[in-house]
């Protein structure tokens, strides 16, 4: 007979710190995909979406964004006042223990600072307040060994991008022209200024999420980060090859990361989970020590349910660009462990009926390892903000996806019927996420779940993404992978 | 409702329930599914 390894919990790869950042970008939502669409035939859309945009004084203080970045508990968001964007946390700080929420001036240094190719130009104004502004970053500032921000141009030489080589404009809240973004190439429809504009968000910000990771007291030293995985959503590439990708290389490389090499793992929102596991499978392995998985934000979500804000009269909450980075490592007897044999997988053959997807996900990979739902203290599950999806008729969609679960509880006669709601309070979460897709699938979770798995009251935690790969219509299936992660063996159990 | 000869066009929604669902039980019902479409609100 062959021999069977069983694997336990003990020797699993561990999830050592976690990183999540917002970048606030109101001049952006307007080439957000769906603004570009919607408005394309109105003369000046900057006028139309401007009394729905917010200052930055109130990104910050808007009690979903907190959570992201760790200064706010979940149960502490779900008792508030809502609509959250009329209670604003007054005095937030900008600064969280898991990241940040970086004003617009700065992230356009950001942006400018990791274009290797010159190719975004900023009015010299901008630059100037950028430059100055991000130079003085705890983070990203001057000393951090990242390039420079350039200086800017005249608004004749920006508009004479725009007018005569194709340039992209990017205008302001108030309708300057802020910047221009030339094409890649003259023939080319993957390196248009949009669609190099979107690459650049994507890996400034995770760049951005690494720094912040590799600057956390005790991490790991960027010199000895040997492998970065990202699984933001951008498809770098050219018109040979589209999703060409390794975005995790030139995020390593602006980062500092100069022993490491990298690759780009793709599955629509669910990449990340398929990004976290086999970083935890490198590490398990032996092939790595430490994995940082990576990703950037997405400024074609920017807006994306614009059209609800603006007929309910509230600000378009979806104007910032997330990022995150993890690292996953060997154990090292402190940090959460990531269960490598508890991973529950959507398969080709599990169809799509709600229940049997459900199934798949969650009761069969925790059944493998003797746990059941009740198990679990918290699941992590679409954590979109319903503020920004109901409005558009959308729904809220994390609050759907809980009671579907606590369906399932009920069906395998875990809690009676009426039990629903209690589940969904206690094992559940308000949705706290900008609808940044991949990010807002279940990772916003981990910096709260990583404490509450140290140093705080949680045993076990369990995220699940899930991916429309129906969208690339190359497929009719959707895509699910689940995660457990787990007080550290050698901590015990609370 | 009786599908049995009708042409359906099954939408379905991610975080409900999926088009393939949808188009199964009208298939089973006795339909013919002419476009199968699932759509995701986030």
């Amino acid at each position: 007979m062959p021999r069977v390894t069983h694997v336990t919990s003990e020797g699993m790869p561990v999830i050592r710190a976690v990183s999540l950042v917002l970048a606030h970008a109101p001049s952006l939502v307007r080439l957000g995909s769906k603004p570009l669409r919607v408005l394309r035939e109105i003369d000046r859309p900057i006028e139309f979406l401007r009394p729905h945009l917010r200052d930055w004084d109130a990104a910050c203080t808007y009690a979903p964004n907190q959570v992201f970045i760790g200064n706010v508990d979940v149960d502490e968001l779900a008792a508030r006042p809502t609509p959250w964007h009329r209670h604003p946390i007054a005095g937030a700080p900008r600064f969280g223990p898991d990241g940040e929420i970086m004003p617009e001036d700065e992230l356009f240094g950001l942006l400018a600072a990791c274009d290797p190719f010159d190719l975004l130009a900023l009015d010299r104004d901008l630059a100037d307040r950028a430059r100055a502004a991000l130079d003085a970053h705890p983070i990203v500032g001057a000393d951090s060994s990242r390039p420079a921000v350039r200086a800017g141009m005249t608004a004749q030489a920006l508009a004479e991008r725009v007018d005569k080589h194709g340039a992209l404009p990017i205008l302001g809240v108030d309708g300057r022209l802020l910047g221009a973004m030339l094409p890649g190439h003259d023939e080319d429809d993957t390196l248009t200024g949009q669609v190099l504009l979107e690459n650049l968000a994507c890996k400034a910000t995770a760049a951005l999420a690494l720094r912040h990771l590799l600057a956390r007291p005790g991490a790991i030293a960027a010199s000895d980060v040997r492998y970065v995985m990202n699984c933001g959503e951008e498809a770098v590439g050219d018109r040979y090859q589209r999703g060409g990708g390794n975005v995790a290389k030139a995020v390593a490389e602006w980062a500092g990361c100069e022993r490491a090499t990298g690759s780009d793992v793709k599955a629509f929102c669910c990449g990340p989970m398929h990004a976290l596991m086999l970083a935890g499978a490198l590490v398990r392995s032996g092939l790595q020590d430490d994995v940082v998985v990576v990703a950037g934000g997405s400024l074609a979500k920017l807006g994306m349910k614009f059209q609800g804000h603006v007929k309910h009269a509230m600000p378009i909450v979806e104007d910032v660009l997330a990022g995150f980075a993890v690292h996953v490592s060997r154990d090292e007897g402190a940090s959460p462990a990531l269960r490598l044999d508890a991973i529950g997988k959507h398969e080709v053959a599990s169809g799509s009926a709600p229940l049997a997807v459900m199934k798949a996900l969650y009761s069969e990979p925790l059944g493998r390892v003797g746990l059941t739902l009740l198990d679990v203290d918290r699941f992590s599950l679409e954590l979109h903000n319903p503020e920004a999806t109901e409005p558009a008729g959308s729904g809220n969609v994390p609050l759907n996806n809980y009671r579907t679960l606590a369906g399932l509880a009920v069906v395998e006669k875990l809690i009676p019927r009426e039990g629903i709601d209690d589940f969904v309070r206690r094992r559940g979460m308000p949705g706290f996420s900008p609808t940044q897709g991949h990010i807002a699938s279940a990772i916003p979770y981990l910096g709260h779940a990583r404490r509450g798995l140290t140093e705080g009251r949680l045993t076990r935690t369990m995220f699940a993404g899930k991916g429309s790969l129906f969208l690339g219509r190359m497929t009719q299936l959707p895509d699910g992978l689940s995660l457990v992660l787990e007080r550290n063996p050698s901590k015990g159990a609370r | 409702m009786d599908l049995r000869g009708k042409k359906v066009i099954a939408l379905g929604e991610r975080d409900g329930v999926p088009g393939p669902a949808v188009a199964e039980c009208a298939s089973r019902a006795g339909a013919d599914v002419v476009l199968t479409l699932t759509a995701c609100y986030v």
